[in-house]
């Protein structure tokens, strides 16, 4: 790789780090509701809302009322991107005449957006009329983001206070959480989006004339739309010629923004961050790769802040940032190896000063290996699984990373919110097991770590382990799950994984040449999504309610000090020993035994 | 569970009409008011009519044009309406074929140049849609061009380096020739 690009990398991990104090710390003030700049503002808008909602912002609840707010809250999230789906063939908004779209392809995507996964089984400028994209998938965007932070603040709550039973109101969280913090940021990134290229409109989609008019063969369709095939089982095929070029348009860069800020994911456009549309230059690739993880990194200072020792917050975020270059320098070399079997062809993949060369399929030539790479990993260490990059084309080990990063339990990073709770499980589970191995009582911020809290945050690591090999192992068992597979060998096995992996995640990336638009792919993914996200959630929120009633225990000298280099490697020890004992028989099924195929030819 | 239903319906109703429709409105205001050519797709106008899009690649196969990286979009090339990539794995045989189809095809169009073909040239990108080649893709088709138009390679290459864009503020992302742009710039040339 040429030095810009790690110039570019380099840049990248010092404006990350350096935003993480500032933004962290104005997070801390509005949900400890300070004073902040936009108050002035915003105020008024968050009084109306507590209004209209019927909430008193000054009372607190249990945990469990919390947990049931957050739930029905959901549900009826889930159900508003379910109907408008499957009913925005009446609805207005919808210029290119988009059919309702299938119970199962609804089904899943609602699931999917409620639980800030964004998997998307469909082609969004292909499916989507532009009210769902704004009204249905839009909108969870937002509130799924939120969602995750009120969970993770709610924790963070139950570790700063003592001896009490409230973890906060959801409703004053969630308010807070976008007028604040999310709808601010998005709407200044949408506009500097705008300024590169990102489309913004609500007109129809353009059609211009082609300089080279293009003849194909066009597979002939049966009353129902589906393709006729010959006795061998071939697509019937008619010569055809396209002499102009209908380029789909839309309300995108406000969708871009919140994907890219609150680890969502989805793109307007099928190809994702990878079209020139959603992710036109160099500048927006950089400032969507800095948005995946803007906020995972900023609420560690968050964290810190709010219990009263920020150091715990940058050991968390130091973990964090050391298993993700790590595990980015692995990525960048594999891919920068390019593809042997292209070689043999007569393929130059050299990387000189006027090509970015190595494995050029399914990447872009604006962001070269360098910026496909650090996109590949960072989008996956988050749950983001937005991609500027096909990974399914990936070396082998290159598209090892990116799944293993998935299976770590979406932790490094993470989602908004969700990623700091899914660590903060692993602490739980860290300090733990240090305590058994020096004879103290676990202990972490000066809470107790008794049984309660060690079987909530099993649950809470172990369930996305579970949902993503028994759902492999039931796509392997059955045909529909096999008949999805787009490459053979070893490879046809990554793809699947990497489904469950990512739905498990709540990443939402994938090997795309998985055919998953299919009831049995939709279906499956969908109550993977379920579980992964309240079966997590669920004991988090139990844990924060047990952990609240505790008293702090000042430290002693039998404490063990969770703020310095020693426990950040007790860390990242735990997180990658569950991470490569769960996966590394799987793994080794499919990209480490195609990554030997390939050296061998 | 019930005491929650009347604060969640009202959430999500004022949500929705503040991130789903208020939010996407003012963006689009602002933008269309800003940045109109963006917003609406960066259309190239030639004499007022929309001519192509400079973020949009086509698909070229006349040796006199530049071609554009290759583009698995369905049912065919440069489909701005399915954007995709070939999601081909490295071991595939299907991407191997591909790729020698594609050399071939070039050097059919060239014959006497047998220089490595660069890699972008010939494997296809991941949006189907992209607009640019790396320039030594471009140097590559130069002296072919040129032959195909009847004109001098130096002037032909000169052009390219004209619309050779080198890196966004002189480090970010990598130097590119959108091609689409370059062609439309040689036949405006050549007509003179």
């Amino acid at each position: 790789m040429s030095a810009n690009g790690y110039l570019q990398i380099g840049l990248y991990f010092v404006v990350l780090i350096a935003l993480a104090k500032p933004l962290g710390a104005y997070m801390a003030r509005i949900y400890e509701n300070e004073p902040a700049v936009l108050n002035r503002f915003c105020a008024p808008f968050e009084r109306l809302i507590y209004r209209l909602c019927g909430v008193d912002p000054s009372k607190e609840t249990g945990w469990i009322e919390y947990t049931v707010a957050l739930l029905v809250f959901n549900l009826l999230g889930g159900l508003a991107v379910y109907g408008l789906q499957r009913l925005q063939v009446n609805l207005p908004f919808n210029p290119a005449g988009m059919a309702a779209v299938s119970p199962d392809s609804s089904f899943n995507t609602a699931i999917s957006f409620v639980t800030n996964t964004n998997w998307q089984g469909y082609g969004g400028e292909s499916t989507m009329s532009y009210l769902t994209q704004m009204v249905a998938l839009g909108v969870q965007n937002f509130v799924s983001a939120a969602t995750g932070m009120a969970v993770v603040i709610a924790l963070i709550r139950a570790f700063a206070r003592q001896t009490v039973q409230t973890i906060g109101n959801f409703w004053v969280d969630m308010t807070r959480t976008v007028l604040y913090i999310l709808l601010p940021l998005s709407l200044a990134f949408a506009l500097v989006l705008v300024s590169q290229g990102v489309v913004q409109t609500f007109s129809a989609y353009p059609a211009v004339p082609l300089v080279e008019s293009i003849e194909y063969d066009n597979p002939k369709l049966d009353a129902a739309g589906q393709p006729i095939k010959d006795e061998k089982g071939n697509p019937v095929t008619e010569k055809a010629t396209q002499k102009d070029q209908v380029i789909a348009v839309g309300p995108a860069a406000s969708q871009i923004a919140i994907k890219q800020l609150g680890t969502n994911g989805g793109g307007f456009f099928n190809a994702n961050s990878a079209h020139p549309f959603e992710n036109p230059t160099p500048l927006s690739n950089f400032l969507e790769v800095l948005a995946i993880l803007l906020i995972p990194g900023a609420l560690c200072y968050t964290f810190g802040r709010m219990v009263g020792d920020t150091r715990q917050g940058w050991a968390i975020l130091a973990t964090m940032t050391i298993v993700l270059v790590s595990l980015l320098a692995v990525c960048l070399w594999a891919e920068q190896q390019g593809n042997p079997l292209l070689a043999k062809l007569g393929v130059d993949q050299a990387t000189t000063a006027s090509q970015s060369g190595a494995n050029m399929e399914g990447k872009e030539v604006r962001f070269g290996i360098a910026n496909s790479v650090l996109w590949a990993t960072t989008t996956t260490a988050a749950s983001n699984g937005s991609v500027n990059a096909m990974h399914d084309s990936f070396t082998p080990l290159g598209g090892l990373v990116p799944m293993w990063l998935i299976q770590l339990g979406e932790v490094i990073f993470g989602g908004v919110g969700s990623g700091l709770y899914g660590m903060l499980m692993f602490v739980v589970v860290a300090v733990f097991i240090a305590g058994l191995m020096i004879g103290r009582t676990p202990e972490y911020l000066g809470k107790k770590i008794e049984s309660f809290e060690i079987k909530m945050a099993s649950i809470a690591v172990l369930v996305p382990l579970f949902t993503a090999l028994l759902g492999t192992a039931i796509a392997l068992m059955v045909d529909a799950g096999n008949a999805g597979v787009a490459n053979p060998g070893a490879h046809g096995f990554s793809e699947i994984l990497y489904a469950f992996s990512s739905a498990s995640g709540n990443n939402g990336s994938a090997f795309a040449g998985l055919s998953a638009n299919t009831p049995f792919y939709n279906t499956a993914l969908g109550i993977v999504m379920f579980f992964a996200r309240y079966w997590i959630i669920v004991p988090v929120l139990a844990l924060a309610g047990s952990v609240v009633t505790k008293k702090k225990v000042p430290a002693g000298a039998g404490t063990l000090p969770t703020h310095n280099l020693l426990f950040v490697f007790w860390l990242i020890g735990v997180v990658i020993v569950i991470g490569a004992l769960t996966f590394f028989p799987a793994l080794a099924l499919g990209p480490i035994v195609e990554q030997l195929v390939l050296n061998a030819n | 569970m019930l005491a929650q239903f009347r604060p969640a319906l009202v959430m999500l109703i004022v949500m929705t009409t503040l991130t789903g429709a208020i939010y996407p409105a003012a963006v689009t205001g602002i933008a269309q008011m800003l940045f109109p050519r963006q917003a609406n797709g960066s259309l190239i106008e030639k004499d007022g009519k929309a001519v192509g899009s400079a973020l949009i690649g086509q698909a070229f196969s006349n040796p006199k044009n530049f071609w554009s990286r290759p583009s698995a979009t369905s049912p065919y090339a440069n489909n701005a309406s399915a954007s995709s990539g070939s999601n081909l794995g490295p071991l595939n045989p299907a991407l191997t074929d591909a790729v020698a189809g594609r050399i071939n095809a070039l050097r059919d169009a060239d014959p006497g140049n047998v220089a490595p073909v660069p890699v972008d040239l010939v494997t296809a990108s991941a949006s189907g849609l992209d607009p640019h080649i790396s320039p030594a893709a471009a140097e590559y088709q130069v002296n072919r061009v040129a032959k195909a138009r009847n004109v001098d390679a130096a002037v032909v290459r000169n052009l390219v380096a004209e619309h050779t864009e080198s890196r966004q503020w002189g480090f970010l992302g990598e130097p590119r020739v959108n091609v689409l742009q370059l062609n439309l710039a040689l036949d405006a040339m050549t007509a003179k």
